[in-house]
């Protein structure tokens, strides 16, 4: 018999109940709880009379709805100004207080977005299985979690259960071989992988992510890959467990200590595929060949290298994929041929679940130290992903480097990333993007977003338009 | 959970891959605490001209009479036909509350994002998967026929066309019970309690560093 891939495993220790139809129930271990998708799961406990399966299980936190400037933040609740958004939070802390749940209220210090703050707190440990209302869930697999996102009704069956009514996925290995080019990182692997296998290409699978190239990435580098598995189609992304996972967890507050850690880490040594595991589908990338990427559509597949051009619809065999790039040119106002880096910018974001930690920070920092925001850039934002990730920029400076620069320094939540809030991209507006999803109206209505890496999204704040980050390091 | 038996009823083309959730119910409807009435801002950035607001009165907006939805032939519809990946993006169950809310009970597509798809299942939605070919021809029948109805039978598991010919669907067994008989998931997973608790058990044995929280650690 082959031996099991990590998924498998992790799967297999939480099997409650296998069903003859193939549906499974599975123990969930952590379930993260954001203000949007949560309130009619509450609403939902309420009328049936039911209670958490096990309150301590569950950690909260607002996120998407929070205004990022400091002045509205200052003023607390007040300072929500939509009435709407005030109540989806102010529903959020009801709930917790009503339910007993841990919540990390607005302007706790180690606020921030839900899946920053996860890792961050040590609530994301190698061998769980997690869930929150959110797709972008599947970025806690960079610790060896098996992560992903729920609707609202699995919300509601999580919190009166603490299982999952599921069916098994199929395993699928993404090898990035060989080693990173210089001013290469983990935005463009992941935005490269989609490009490959398209937004679908991992719908009904748990990727798990392999390979020089994503073993040499820091904890930090592979939660932006496993952030955007669901960008391609997959609930979850995974990637095994060394000895850089237990040293990004060790002594967070979440996480065992003591002999309790010994014990546990001991057991997260073993959380990886075997080597004679075997998986539905294999794909295969080199490291050599990925250059920064850019996205030029209204989906993350809808991508190019910083040196490539826009590709000509005309010249699209396929009518369907024809047509759909048409129809992504035509609300991106761009025509087909034009290069990369001839697209002008409006607006710079640095900031989302994907890209707002501390080693994106320093990456975008160090591309605008000493330099200014071009003309032709409207608003350039960097909105930390936490409040833990802003002190530590802020006790580096390197809030300094960015405001000097002319790039407005904010307060952390999910931002123009959604923008639920105020944060929101205008009409025809053009963005360069470090979050994770191109769509349109995304950013706002008409909005037009680019997604690219944390230092191209600094770069292109710099020249006005998208420029090879290889050429300015060099 | 509403039951889902038998629906028969006017069919929306949606000719357009990768439609997903934002497409679906922009996010400024997503402040809601509520599950109902988002009906009137399905596919809204394509469906009105302006940019709607969740306290807006949709009524006094400016219809785009290009988008599917509004043209009088598809009013009342119940079925929705779809492209590939349907449904992709967030998680966010507003989309299929949506959907339903608007009178949609089935949509038909080559395939869908997994989430929205088990999204669907939980609110009385049924999602077909039907083969590439055979959403083609339909999309070419609805567009082509005024008033083109699918009858879709859930215990036969059939799609009935106007001219009399059926299609077959496959559905998972667990799901069609549920969507039967109007079953609530979390009903069927507490009868499993016993069960559910004795795993609890041995797993904290087993994993007491899973149950640690900040404050007993
Ligand atoms: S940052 Fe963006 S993608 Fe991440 S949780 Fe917030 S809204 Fe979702």
């Amino acid at each position: 018999m082959s031996g099991k891939t990590l998924y498998d495993k992790i799967w297999d220790a939480h099997l409650v109940k296998q069903r003859d139809d193939g549906t499974a129930l599975i123990y969930i271990d952590r379930h993260l709880i954001h203000e949007v998708t949560s309130p009619q799961a509450f609403e939902g406990l309420r009328l049936a009379g039911r209670s958490p399966w096990r309150a301590g299980a569950n950690l909260a936190v607002p996120d998407h709805n929070i205004p990022t400037t400091s002045d509205e933040r200052s003023q607390g609740l007040a300072g929500i100004k939509d009435p709407v958004s005030k109540i989806q939070v102010e529903t959020l802390d009801a709930n917790c207080r009503e339910f007993n749940i841990f919540e990390l209220e607005m302007n706790d210090l180690r606020q921030g977005i839900v899946h920053v703050v996860g890792p961050e707190q040590g609530a994301t440990l190698p061998g769980m299985t997690i869930v929150c209302g959110d797709s972008h869930t599947s970025t806690h697999g960079a610790l060896g979690a098996l992560a992903h996102g729920i609707g609202t009704s699995e919300v509601e069956h999580v919190l009166a259960t603490q299982c999952l009514m599921q069916k098994k996925m199929q395993n699928m290995l993404v090898r990035v071989n060989g080693s990173l080019n210089p001013g290469v990182t983990a935005k463009d692997v992941v935005l490269a992988i989609i490009g490959e296998i398209g937004t679908a290409g991992g719908t009904g699978y748990t990727i798990e992510f392999a390979g020089e190239a994503i073993q040499s990435l820091s904890i930090e580098g592979r939660m932006t890959v496993c952030n955007m598995a669901i960008e391609a189609g997959a609930r979850a992304g995974l990637i095994a467990v060394d000895e850089k996972t237990l040293e990004y967890i060790k002594d967070r507050p979440f996480a065992p200590h003591g002999e309790l850690w010994d014990q546990a880490a001991a057991a997260w040594l073993d959380l990886v595929s075997d080597s004679d595991a075997e998986f539905d589908r294999i794909i295969e990338l080199e490291a050599a060949s990925i250059e920064p990427q850019v996205t030029w559509g209204t989906s993350p597949e809808m991508v190019a290298p910083v040196t490539g051009s826009i590709p000509d619809p005309a010249s699209e065999a396929d009518s369907i994929k024809r047509s759909n790039i048409e129809q992504a040119l035509q609300y991106m106002g761009l025509t087909g041929g034009t290069p990369i880096s001839d697209i002008k910018l409006d607006c710079v974001f640095i900031g989302s679940c994907t890209n707002s930690r501390i080693e994106d920070l320093r990456e975008a920092a160090q591309v605008v130290a000493g330099k200014k925001v071009a003309d032709n850039v409207e608003l350039a934002m960097v909105v930390p992903g936490s409040g833990l990730v802003k002190q530590q920029a802020e006790k580096e400076g390197l809030h300094e480097i960015f405001k000097a620069a002319g790039l407005e320094w904010r307060e952390p939540g999910c931002s123009m990333c959604l923008a639920m809030n105020a944060d929101q991209l205008g009409e025809g507006k053009h963005c360069a993007s470090t979050s994770n999803r191109n769509f349109e109206g995304r950013q706002g209505f008409g909005g037009r977003t680019h997604l690219v890496s944390p230092a191209m999204a600094a770069a292109a704040a710099i020249h006005g338009h998208f420029v090879d980050i290889r050429e300015i390091n060099s | 959970m509403k039951k889902f038996i038998v629906e028969k009823g006017l069919v929306l083309p949606l000719d357009r891959a990768n439609v997903d959730t934002d497409f679906i119910i922009p996010k400024q409807f997503l402040k809601s605490i509520k599950r109902s009435g988002f009906g009137v801002n399905l596919f809204d950035e394509h469906r009105y001209l302006d940019k709607g607001e969740p306290d807006s009165d949709n009524s006094q907006r400016p219809i785009n009479p290009d988008f599917v939805l509004n043209q009088p032939r598809y009013q009342g519809c119940s079925v929705l036909l779809g492209r590939d990946n349907f449904g992709c993006g967030s998680s966010r169950e507003h989309a299929p509350w949506a959907l339903d809310d608007y009178g949609f009970r089935v949509i038909i597509a080559p395939s869908y994002a997994d989430i929205f798809f088990n999204n669907c299942f939980k609110n009385g939605l049924l999602p077909i998967v039907l083969e590439r070919a055979a959403v083609d021809q339909l999309f070419q029948e609805v567009e082509s026929t005024e008033g083109y109805e699918l009858e879709i039978d859930l215990a036969s598991q059939t799609i009935s066309k106007p001219d009399g010919s059926t299609l077959e669907f496959t559905v998972d067994e667990f799901r069609k019970h549920c969507l039967l008989h109007g079953l609530d998931d979390i009903g069927i997973t507490l009868e499993d309690a016993t069960e559910i608790q004795a795993f609890e058990a041995q797993w904290r044995a087993a994993s007491p560093w899973y149950f640690t929280t900040p404050e007993t650690s």
